[in-house]
């Protein structure tokens, strides 16, 4: 059996999707002139930037949206499997700030920085999928968002969950995508990455939001919807009231994705959080948040669609026992819920700040969260009696043929982060430096796959390209040829 | 009045007000000496942690209503609530959040400051023209995105075209500012949170007595 987490029972979730419906036609839900012609066309009454949306006409759209699809490595191997009960991890993303590994303090993130992140998660089989995880501080703000998943294609062969920081500079990583995955079909047959893609609380989907969902339906690359109501400020305080307004968002977001093209794949998902009514801030490791991630996507899985949520991120400034404590409880709820992607491993202050050395210790929370959900397993024929019949009451197990045969199933054995007391473990008792000699390990044993030349070399033409005109010198974490020929 | 304004309870406050001004209190002391009181309470409480944002919202929504009958009497009388300074406070271009600007406001309110919510997607321009129309002394520009933090570059620029920028601090804030990108820009001022661009903008404000003074000298 798998062992599940739920929050909400049928009768619950089907009030939940009745006032959602509601929502969408009273008060209506803001969207951008991108996206009015579309509604109108099927069926929506818009006035000014305010659409009310029928449910038949939502409902319509939910049903045309793919139970499942897949994300695809860099050769072409189907790697993350969205729908279902599946279970995905991946590191948070578009952090501005990361601890610097020395002095364990936050500092601007630079391309370097990304660089090593990247490289770190990709020895982690935990991650099944990259996330486009800080914003490069030494390349221009503008081409930000492209940059970066430049740095992520060109040191992973994992699936990568990105997105654009601009209606017009979506276009530029599609681009860049297709020409990573061998042209536009080649990247809509197979899939490597998915966009995330926020509308504003409460129902507000800005211009920029909307273009995206649009343009991502039609170029058949899968959308992410990361709806974030905050629970109390601009949401709903009651926790169902919150899941309410999540639902309304996600369904107008699919209504505008799936008029767009119908089939198009795209996510249930978000980062809900309460509003903590002392600070004002959005605590991420909250359990109220995490139970807001759980009845949201509990909601999603209801109407048969994959699923998301923004999980494993901590809220302590410094890895520390809050922080781990925090990751830990929502890593193994996520993994209960059978959300099918769970981002924010590596996270901490309120997704204000990333951390190398958390990102390999929220990899052993993941890692037993994943145990867990593999269950109690009965690979005997009888569950204890048989091994009985052969120690009697001796209870010399040890040196049973099963007991070799099945404790690698049975156990999982976490990496030296976890103190479990070998002898190797030396005289360091702290998780920080455990946390940074297993970082140095890891990238030790990287190595670089190279990309096919000619999809490589017309990578950098791109990016040298894109990059000059901002004024980019360079490719800042890029090691090429071609950039010693340009010299 | 003080306690009114500790519950949150707008109609009590307006109601002590009313019944202030007819048994002849003067407004100006009904202020400084019932409500401003409170509302330095409800600062102090929130600073330690032991009041709550919705509590908080409610007593500045009973000082506002307290006000909304002195103000009219204290007109008629030629008399002006001594401030702590006047701000022109907004939400870059582009950006629609305000939760942080309006925490800002509120409890800027509540130190005494004269505030002056422009509210959402605002650009340079506007900023300067409200600047202006009421001589603020500072003015506050949130951002929350990381695409829209560098519209608070505009709003120095806008400033400066208008020719007030020697007149009027710049503090800015919002989730991806940082002290770093306040200076790279220009701006006199960086607070990560509420509490701290109260003392941001006091700080300020001391600045600028000093600076008229060396002026006048």
């Amino acid at each position: 059996m798998r062992p599940k987490f739920e929050l909400l029972d049928k009768e619950l979730i089907e009030r939940i999707l009745e006032e959602a419906f509601q929502l969408i036609q009273e008060p209506g839900v803001r969207v951008a002139p991108y996206v009015v012609d579309l509604l109108r066309e099927a069926g929506a009454n818009v006035e000014g930037d305010i659409a009310r949306i029928p449910q038949a006409l939502a409902r319509k759209a939910l049903d045309s949206v793919p139970r499942e699809f897949w994300l695809y490595d860099r050769s072409g191997k189907p790697a993350v499997h969205y729908g279902g009960d599946n279970v995905h991890f991946d590191p948070g993303s578009s952090c501005l700030n990361i601890l610097d590994p020395e002095t364990q303090l936050p500092r601007p993130a630079m391309s370097a920085d990304l660089v090593r992140l990247v490289q770190v998660a990709e020895m982690l089989p935990q991650f099944a999928a990259q996330s486009t995880a800080m914003v490069c501080n030494d390349v221009p703000q503008e081409i930000g968002d492209w940059y970066r998943l430049l740095l992520v294609l060109w040191y992973s062969e994992k699936p990568v969950v990105t997105g654009a920081f601009s209606a017009a500079s979506l276009h530029t990583l599609l681009d860049l995508l297709a020409l990573e995955s061998g042209g536009v079909d080649a990247l809509r047959q197979r899939p490597r990455a998915i966009f995330d893609v926020c509308p504003s609380p409460p129902l507000n989907w800005s211009e920029f939001a909307s273009q995206n969902m649009v343009d991502l339906a039609r170029a058949g690359v899968p959308a992410e919807i990361v709806s974030m109501p905050l629970a109390g400020a601009t949401a709903p305080v009651t926790l169902v009231g919150s899941i309410v307004q999540h639902a309304a968002e996600c369904i107008s977001g699919i209504t505008i994705h799936q008029l767009a093209q119908p089939g198009a794949p795209i996510v249930w998902g978000g980062a809900p959080a309460i509003f903590d009514m002392r600070s004002g801030k959005t605590p991420m490791g909250a359990i109220e948040t995490a139970m807001l991630d759980v009845g949201c996507a509990q909601v999603g899985k209801y109407l048969g669609l994959p699923t998301h949520a923004y999980m494993v991120a901590g809220d302590g400034r410094v890895i520390d026992a809050q922080v781990e404590m925090e990751s830990g409880m929502s890593t193994v709820l996520g993994a209960l819920a059978g959300i099918n992607m769970i981002s924010g491993a590596g996270m901490l202050d309120f997704l204000a700040c990333h951390s190398i050395e958390k990102l390999v210790i929220d990899a052993e929370a993941v890692a037993s969260a994943q145990r867990l959900i593999e269950g109690v397993q009965t690979p005997t024929q009888t569950l204890a009696t048989a091994m009985f019949a052969q120690t009697g009451l001796h209870g010399d197990f040890l040196k049973l043929k099963d007991t070799r045969a099945l404790f690698r199933k049975e156990q999982h054995f976490p990496s030296q982060i976890i103190d479990r007391g070998l002898p190797s473990m030396g005289e360091d008792a702290g998780i920080l430096g455990r946390a940074r000699q297993r970082v140095e390990e890891l990238l030790a044993s990287y190595q670089r796959k190279e990309i096919a030349p000619e999809r490589e070399q017309s990578m950098v033409a791109f990016a040298l390209r894109e990059g000059k005109a901002v004024g980019l010198a360079g490719l800042p974490g890029i090691v090429h040829e071609q950039l010693v020929a340009d010299k | 009045m003080r306690q009114s304004i500790i519950d949150g309870a707008p109609e009590t406050a307006s109601e002590l007000a009313r019944q202030a001004l007819g048994n002849g209190v003067a407004p100006l002391d009904a202020i400084n000496h019932g409500y401003v009181p409170g509302m330095h309470d409800v600062g102090e409480q929130f600073a330690r942690g032991q009041m709550f944002l919705p509590d908080m919202m409610a007593s500045a929504e009973a000082m506002r209503a307290a006000m909304d009958v002195l103000e009219p009497e204290l007109k008629k009388l030629g008399e002006e609530r001594p401030m702590a300074g006047v701000v022109v406070l907004g939400t870059t271009k582009g950006d629609i959040h305000e939760i942080g600007k309006i925490l800002v406001g509120t409890l800027l309110t509540a130190h005494g400051f004269q505030v002056h919510d422009l509210g959402v997607d605002v650009a340079g321009e506007r900023f300067a023209a409200k600047a202006s129309e009421l001589e603020a002394d500072i003015v506050g520009v949130s951002a929350l995105l990381t695409t829209t933090m560098r519209n608070q570059k505009g709003v120095i620029e806008a400033l400066e075209k208008a020719g007030l920028r020697s007149r009027v601090k710049v503090m800015v804030g919002g989730a991806p500012v940082s002290r770093r990108w306040a200076e790279e820009i220009g701006a006199d001022g960086y607070a990560k949170d509420a509490m701290s661009a109260v003392a941001l903008a006091r700080e300020l404000m001391g600045q600028k007595s000093q600076s008229t003074i060396a002026e006048k000298a």
